[in-house]
């Protein structure tokens, strides 16, 4: 088997696996109420940590780039309540601007 | 955007823009493992199993540059690893026989996930699930043709696509800051990441910023 499909089946089983962790490990039972105040403040932390990584992460670098204007944007439609749509569109809209104009 | 979170129509509505783009991110990503030297089946049997654009990406460009077999696996398992916390997130949602629950788990993936969280800790299973239906489609066909005509669509960055992402996480982020404990693990989180970038492979800033949840052990919400 080439090294490409070796890497494409083995980086799907893997993944399939992790997506899989929770509802097959831990569906059908409730979680004690400790871990719940926890498990409850993954989806903020999680999304923190995903605008932070793709904003400003590189190739093990911080990187500032035309990504930084778009969520720039994205965050002034956010304040004024933009629907999601028009968040994501302006938020790309302006990265390709930006890009254009460095 | 209207608190506590999406409806499931509000939701839906929303993935369609959301499916969009990532359709576009897809055809880019056939038209990248294309370019190398993947062939047309590997991809697309990539984007039907994994079905996370960031992991993909790091393949073809390691497979591309340095033909790394250990290389490319250990990135893109260490990019996905932050599907654990997520499933682990999301678990209650799911019911039924195992291999039901490991079907329909395959849904997750960050768009549909940060769709249906409602904020509290709560999610919106008709979200989680409608919504990563809809984008896996549009992933796996955007797919297939960026391997067939790529080359007609374009570079994504030339769109903007890589900023549109972090702002929808954004958007999704803020309505979910209304309690104290919130802010702070968020805060904690987005720190952690932003302080691992330099220093660590790509995964694993976010894995890492995971452990800012710890902050509600022991306080039931």
């Amino acid at each position: 088997m080439s090294a490409v499909w070796v890497v494409v089946l083995v980086v799907g089983a893997a993944t399939v696996s992790l997506k899989a962790t929770g509802p097959v490990l831990l569906g059908n039972r409730r979680l004690p109420g400790s871990v719940s105040g926890a498990v409850a403040l993954l989806a903020p932390v999680l999304l923190a940590a995903l605008v932070v990584t793709q904003t400003v992460g590189g190739d093990n670098e911080l990187v500032l780039d035309a990504r930084l204007a778009g969520v720039g944007a994205g965050a002034v439609a956010i304040a004024v309540r933009a629907p999601l749509a028009v968040v994501v569109v302006l938020a790309a809209a302006t990265t390709a601007l930006a890009r254009v104009l460095a | 955007m209207s608190a506590p979170g999406l409806d499931s129509r509000g939701g839906l509505r929303s993935a369609a823009t959301i499916a969009a783009t990532v359709w576009f991110f897809g055809a880019s990503f056939g038209l990248v493992a294309r370019a190398a030297g993947m062939g047309s089946w590997a991809p697309l049997v990539m984007s039907a199993t994994t079905f996370a654009g960031s992991a993909q990406f790091a393949v073809t460009s390691i497979l591309g540059a340095s033909a790394s077999t250990a290389a490319a696996i250990a990135a893109a398992v260490l990019l996905n690893a932050r599907y654990a916390p997520i499933s682990i997130s999301v678990a209650s949602l799911f019911h039924g026989p195992r291999l039901r629950r490991l079907v329909e788990s395959q849904l997750i993936v960050d768009e549909s996930w940060a769709l249906a969280s409602r904020g509290d800790g709560h999610f919106d299973r008709r979200i989680l699930l409608g919504a990563g239906l809809l984008l896996y489609a549009a992933w796996v066909s955007g797919t297939a043709v960026g391997v067939l005509a790529g080359d007609a669509l374009g570079d994504p960055k030339d769109l903007g696509l890589d900023g549109a992402f972090p702002a929808l996480f954004l958007a999704l982020l803020v309505p979910q800051l209304r309690s104290s404990r919130a802010a702070v693990a968020s805060l904690a989180g987005g720190g952690i990441a932003l302080a691992l970038i330099p220093v660590t492979p790509a995964g694993v800033p976010i894995v890492a910023a995971a452990a800012a949840c710890l902050i509600g052990l022991g306080r039931p919400r």
